[in-house]
């Protein structure tokens, strides 16, 4: 046989194996990217601009005498430079994204295309009512689902994300004590709670009581019945919990709340654990917040604006906030102001206007799209994908509560590490160098070097097992003393380990130029 | 005077009437480097077990608890620019405060060195 030996070479070559440095700086694929500022120049524009006119300046002589410095790109720069920006972005949409605690789940891009329908995309908050009719009908149905879905009788849809939400709760709690004439000073959190549980009681004024977990990782009913009295405004309890246990006692715990004439305010942030499967209306919930951005899919992070409805109790339902949509002879219509409320006592408003309307119809879609069966079965899956991978993951890795299942997250300690000289932080840096996101690490703080893993529905078996072989990998090579995989890493990333203590120490909050007057700035790499 | 530890990882060095408090080698260990802290106005008065001061770390905000009760009557202002000094040596340099001390049999219910040190085995 002849054989045809010019065609291109299709194996490395002698020497392949060596990591040389690049003249640009660049990797490969890898692109170093400088600042818009550090390439751009001033006498340089993608756009070109009629000079103008002579205007007499009506700002008293406030106005600017000089360049304002702001770089000129072109028009292909400034798509490189984002597009550039955007590559060394790690999102869903690019791996496995497991960080518990923030529900990293699929955006259906069917949200995507009837987001942007132009009778919801297009519109704005002050068109005249009788122009969005049917966007106001979304949002009251947005409204009657999440009521339906969560056994709640009212809901106020303006705020827009979890921490909004909390705030909006804890208001309704607030003005309800307030209009009984029982102003009151405590709020309990247990210390498993999300950090802006008490950030928000804080932020009413209210003095936190830490209630502490028990062994198992749940929250004791005596323990909160001993921090109860007639200063007690209410609890803020997250269900199922931040260690990803289901709280088995909620409903005690409620009652003891109310009896001593407080409120139940429910961290509704792990609602995709438990959707279609247990109403929070049932268990004695008074106010909780829904995040729109995790339970119903709609982006999260940097991927677009949170949305918090909040739904309440009968007892809270009178306190809402404005606006919320109502029903007339005339069609739909807003409630807007106080003295439109009827016997309702709004506690006032927490938006400017009705809240994150793109947020609505992308979380309108996915219920649509997913029916009752449908959403019941993404909360079983992402419970299932949870404990799928403890069980794959418990005989390497070290479970602080092994007594109970997990819920939608399984929450490791790092007693697992102990003697290797690795640390969580190190091994979530070595997850980074094997391309994926790492887990949410150190919190809950109520475990020793904690990581907290949620897989979410989103990931087939395949993906999952792929995730899990890494982590094995990893756990078994810091097992052995492989410690330099872990204490440099990441040695694969754009950037490697960044000098946290430093940055939070000495933050460099603005950027300065080298030479603010040289006529040409060069194109320079960022450092 | 020795230094007596709290459970939840304070020290506090009596001379006098005036207690010094900080956070023990084993917390500042725990969490890891510390890159603010929060003290409290001098004048203050705390109760035992009232928070005091608050210290961050790249991993974690934790209250420090007052060991004793008595009156703020000074603080350790060099931590606001150098809060490293809490990780390098922090029951010298990276004192948190002093209390003019209410009521020293207080003192009694903390652990000295040897029984922390036992605690510290049992906890870890």
């Amino acid at each position: 046989m002849t054989m045809n030996r010019q065609g291109r070479q299709t194996t490395p070559g002698e020497g392949a194996e060596t990591v040389w440095e690049t003249f640009t700086g660049n990797r490969g694929l890898l692109i170093e990217e400088a600042l818009s500022f550090e390439y751009g120049r001033l006498d340089r524009t993608g756009v070109d601009l009629d000079e103008p006119e002579d205007v007499a300046p009506r700002l008293g002589g406030l106005q600017r005498t000089s360049q304002p410095n702001l770089p000129g790109l072109t028009e292909p720069e400034a798509m490189r430079h984002y597009m550039r920006l955007s590559q060394k972005n790690y999102a869903i949409d690019s791996g496995v994204y497991p960080l518990g605690s923030c529900t990293m789940k699929h955006n259906p891009r069917l949200n995507e295309t009837i987001a942007r329908l132009p009778g919801f995309g297009d519109i704005h908050p002050l068109q005249p009512v009788s122009t969005v009719q049917g966007a106001l009908e979304l949002i009251e149905m947005c409204a009657e689902w999440l009521k339906v879905v969560t056994g709640m009788p009212a809901i106020a849809m303006s705020p827009k994300a979890g921490a909004h939400g909390e705030l909006c709760g804890m208001m309704a709690i607030k003005a309800a004590l307030e209009a009984r004439g029982d102003a009151r000073s405590k709020v309990i959190v247990p210390d498993s709670a999300h950090g802006t549980n008490p950030a928000t009681a804080a932020l009413l004024g209210y003095k936190v009581v830490a209630v502490a977990s028990r062994d198992d990782g749940t929250v004791d009913p005596a323990a909160v019945r001993d921090k109860l009295d007639e200063q007690v405004a209410g609890i803020m309890l997250t269900n199922p919990n931040t260690c990803g246990l289901f709280e088995p006692d909620v409903i005690a715990i409620a009652e003891a709340v109310h009896e001593a004439g407080g409120y139940f305010y429910c961290d509704g942030a792990n609602l995709n654990a438990i959707l279609g499967r247990v109403r929070p209306g049932d268990l004695g919930v008074d106010a909780m917040h829904i995040n729109l951005h995790k339970t119903f899919s709609t982006p999260h992070g940097g991927g677009g604006p949170g949305a918090g409805p909040v739904v309440l109790s009968e007892a809270l339902a009178p306190f809402a906030p404005l606006p919320w949509v109502v029903s007339d002879k005339d069609g739909l219509g807003l409630v807007e102001y106080d003295g439109e409320a009827g016997d309702a006592q709004p506690f006032g408003r927490m938006t400017a206007f009705h809240g994150q309307m793109g947020m609505f119809v992308r979380a309108m879609t996915w219920m649509l799209s997913h029916g009752s069966d449908g959403m019941r079965q993404a909360a079983e899956d992402a419970v299932l994908a949870a404990n799928y991978v403890r069980a794959c993951l418990s005989d390497l890795m070290s479970l602080p509560f092994s007594s109970r299942p997990s819920m939608h997250e399984v929450l490791f300690d790092d007693s697992f590490l102990k003697g290797t000289g690795v640390s969580t932080l190190d091994f979530a840096k070595a997850m980074i160098d094997e391309g994926y996101h790492p887990m949410t690490v150190y919190f809950p703080l109520v475990v020793h070097g904690a990581m907290l893993i949620e897989p979410t529905e989103s990931e087939s078996k395949a993906s999952l097992d792929l995730f899990i072989a890494t982590l094995r990998d990893l756990a078994m090579a810091a097992k052995r003393g492989e410690t330099g995989r872990f204490e440099g890493a990441p040695y694969h990333a754009p950037r490697r380990r960044l000098d946290e203590t430093r940055a939070a120490r000495q933050p460099v909050l603005r950027w300065t130029p080298p030479e603010a007057t040289e006529p040409e700035p060069r194109a320079q790499a960022a450092g | 005077m020795a230094l007596r530890y709290t459970k939840d990882h304070e020290w506090v060095r009596l001379e006098g009437d005036t207690a010094t408090v900080g956070i023990s080698h084993y917390a500042q260990e725990q969490l890891g480097d510390v890159v603010y802290v929060e003290l409290p106005e001098i004048g203050k008065t705390v109760a035992k077990g009232d928070e005091a001061a608050v210290v961050e770390s790249v991993k974690a905000a934790s209250e420090v608890y007052a060991p004793v009760s008595g009156e703020v009557t000074a603080i350790n202002d060099a931590l606001e620019a150098a809060p490293g000094a809490v990780n390098e040596e922090p029951t010298g340099g990276g004192w948190f405060l002093k209390l003019k001390v209410s009521d020293p049999s207080e003192l009694d219910g903390l652990m000295d060195e040897a029984a922390y040190k036992t605690y510290l085995a049992e906890i870890s």
